[in-house]
């Protein structure tokens, strides 16, 4: 069941990425990102992560996406042209990108064994109720960690409330 | 009958029962959708001093029937300039969203079924799931792309503009209503639906969300939120007539525009359901266990839950219809003012005093 889960859902994430390189209308790119969004959902909530299934449905395609779309749809953005690509993108983005795409199989090849063994969603793996053990988480041995994300977001915040200031 | 039922597994009985809940839940869903827009087309009427409907059938009950083969039977026209595969996905998102969220409303006390001994099946849920509420709240914001869609798809300008207003107005609104739950979460430890009612369940009507558990702010700030989120008055902005023709389905004809119309209504009835769960205490009875020796055989101990619940979601439900019949729109500015100025600080406050009256209750 689960391989099966996993299987159609991987298969739905990845034609969903590839569908968001191949569009050429930026709205039919967006949703092709939430495609890809709610099917990782999925996956989450087959390994027993059900909690951060639900944000990620919740934050990512309910909340981010909608507002690219929104902004999308507001500054009717049309098709985008098809270019030829910048001398860059052929120099450094595609060894680049394969040096990456080796690299990852390296280590995933190279520590399978450990892999196999090691029990995946870690600390969250034995319960049945997970929001208690991701806050007590949270808020005990990675607080650092979600403190300085907060603190980034609130950066965040205040530099789109400047650059979005009309001038005096 | 018995003797078939028996040589099935455990498995395919909970696969059959399941999808027998399903198919139940789904027409008695779409019958009150149908019955809800005739109650509020009664109610509506008396509340302006006039009958409503009353030609077809006794009471005019037969209407939503006949109104539906009206919407069937109409010419489905498809716009030149439509946005084709959008146009058609976009009331499909709407629908389906307002009606995946009824899977986790539990409409009963639990009552189980089984053959083999075993935990059996839930009779009055077809999906007890840890993380009910969020499951809700997700299916929500999902359903604002049938709305988003349907706008732009239609390559229309007051069908954009309707559908623009609609999205800001649910993102906005959908924090705050999210933010109003978080008390009740707090006062139930869990998030799986059935937990929050049990937590309500101690004497009746006193310790109910709205009144014992001190969540009457949240009640509020709920309620305006998803008047909000269901895009109903006051805050019914994205369809403003006089301004908007009809808002984001303007381009949309027959079963194509009904399946927008039925998604509103799907809409208003989840978030009754959820309002009755988390704030009234979901199927339980007002009294408590006061009158619990009177009929107490397993079959009236199933009905009587079902009935307080559908009690509980009718009244929401007409308090809905009553709020359109007397209040008038806002105005756009007003409403993101009231959305973000006043009930999401309402909303944080609500949840800083909850916290606090539970460390210190330990």
């Amino acid at each position: 069941m689960q391989l099966a889960l996993f299987i159609i859902f991987g298969a739905l994430a990845l034609g969903g990425a590839l569908n968001l390189l191949f569009q050429r209308h930026p709205i039919h790119s967006a949703l092709s990102l939430v495609v890809v969004m709610m099917s990782l959902a999925v996956l989450y909530w087959s390994l027993g992560a059900e909690f951060l299934a639900a944000a990620q449905v919740i934050v990512y395609s309910g909340a981010i996406m909608v507002l690219f779309v929104f902004v999308i749809m507001l500054l009717n953005a049309g098709k985008e042209q098809r270019t030829q690509g910048s001398r860059a993108a052929y120099t450094v983005g595609i060894p680049g990108a394969a040096a990456i795409f080796c690299l990852l199989s390296f280590v995933f090849l190279s520590e399978r064994g450990a892999l196999m063994t090691s029990n995946i969603g870690g600390d969250l793996s034995n319960g049945l109720d997970n929001i208690a053990q991701v806050s007590a988480m949270l808020f005990t041995r990675q607080l650092l960690p979600f403190e300085i994300t907060s603190i980034l977001i609130l950066v965040a915040i205040l530099g789109a409330v400047v650059l979005a200031r009309k001038e005096q | 009958m018995r003797e078939t039922l028996t040589h099935l597994t455990s498995f395919e009985l909970f696969l059959l029962l399941s999808a027998l809940k399903v198919a139940v839940v789904l027409v008695l869903l779409l019958l009150a959708v149908a019955y809800t827009v005739l109650l509020e087309r009664k109610l509506l009427g008396h509340i302006q001093n006039r009958w409503g409907p009353s030609r077809v059938g006794p009471f005019g009950l037969l209407q939503p029937l006949v109104d539906g083969a009206k919407l069937f039977l109409k010419e489905d026209m498809m716009p030149l300039a439509v946005e084709r595969p959008l146009f058609l996905l976009a009331p499909i998102i709407a629908l389906g969203c307002a009606l995946i969220s009824m899977a986790v409303v539990p409409f009963g006390a639990v009552t189980r079924v089984s053959l083999h001994g075993g935990p059996g099946v839930d009779l009055f849920q077809i999906a007890n799931v840890n993380i009910g509420l969020l499951v809700v709240l997700g299916v929500t914001s999902i359903g604002v792309y049938g709305i988003a869609l349907s706008g732009w798809s239609s390559n229309n300008k007051y069908s954009l503009l309707g559908s623009l207003r609609s999205t800001a107005q649910v993102i906005s609104y959908e924090l705050a209503l999210g933010l109003s739950l978080v008390g009740v979460v707090l006062r139930a430890q869990s998030l799986n639906l059935r937990t929050i009612v049990a937590s309500q369940t101690a004497h009746g009507m006193i310790s109910w969300n709205i009144f014992g558990g001190l969540q009457i702010v949240a009640f509020f700030i709920y309620l305006m939120a998803a008047f909000a989120e269901t895009n109903r008055a006051p805050f019914d902005l994205p369809e403003a007539e006089n301004e908007l023709v009809a808002g984001y389905h303007t381009e949309y004809s027959s079963m194509k525009f009904a399946m927008f119309f039925m998604a509103e209504y799907a809409n208003m009835i989840t978030v009754s359901c959820v309002a009755t769960l988390l704030f009234l205490g979901g199927s339980t009875s007002p009294f408590g266990s006061l009158f619990d020796g009177l009929l107490n055989t397993p079959v009236w101990n199933a009905i009587f839950p079902v009935c307080w619940f559908m009690v509980k979601v009718f009244g929401f439900l007409a308090l809905y219809i009553w709020v359109r019949g007397t209040l008038p729109r806002l105005r756009y500015d007003q409403l993101m003012g009231f959305g973000w100025k006043f009930l999401l600080p309402l909303a944080m406050a609500n949840i800083i005093a909850t916290s606090l009256i539970l460390a210190v209750r330990g």
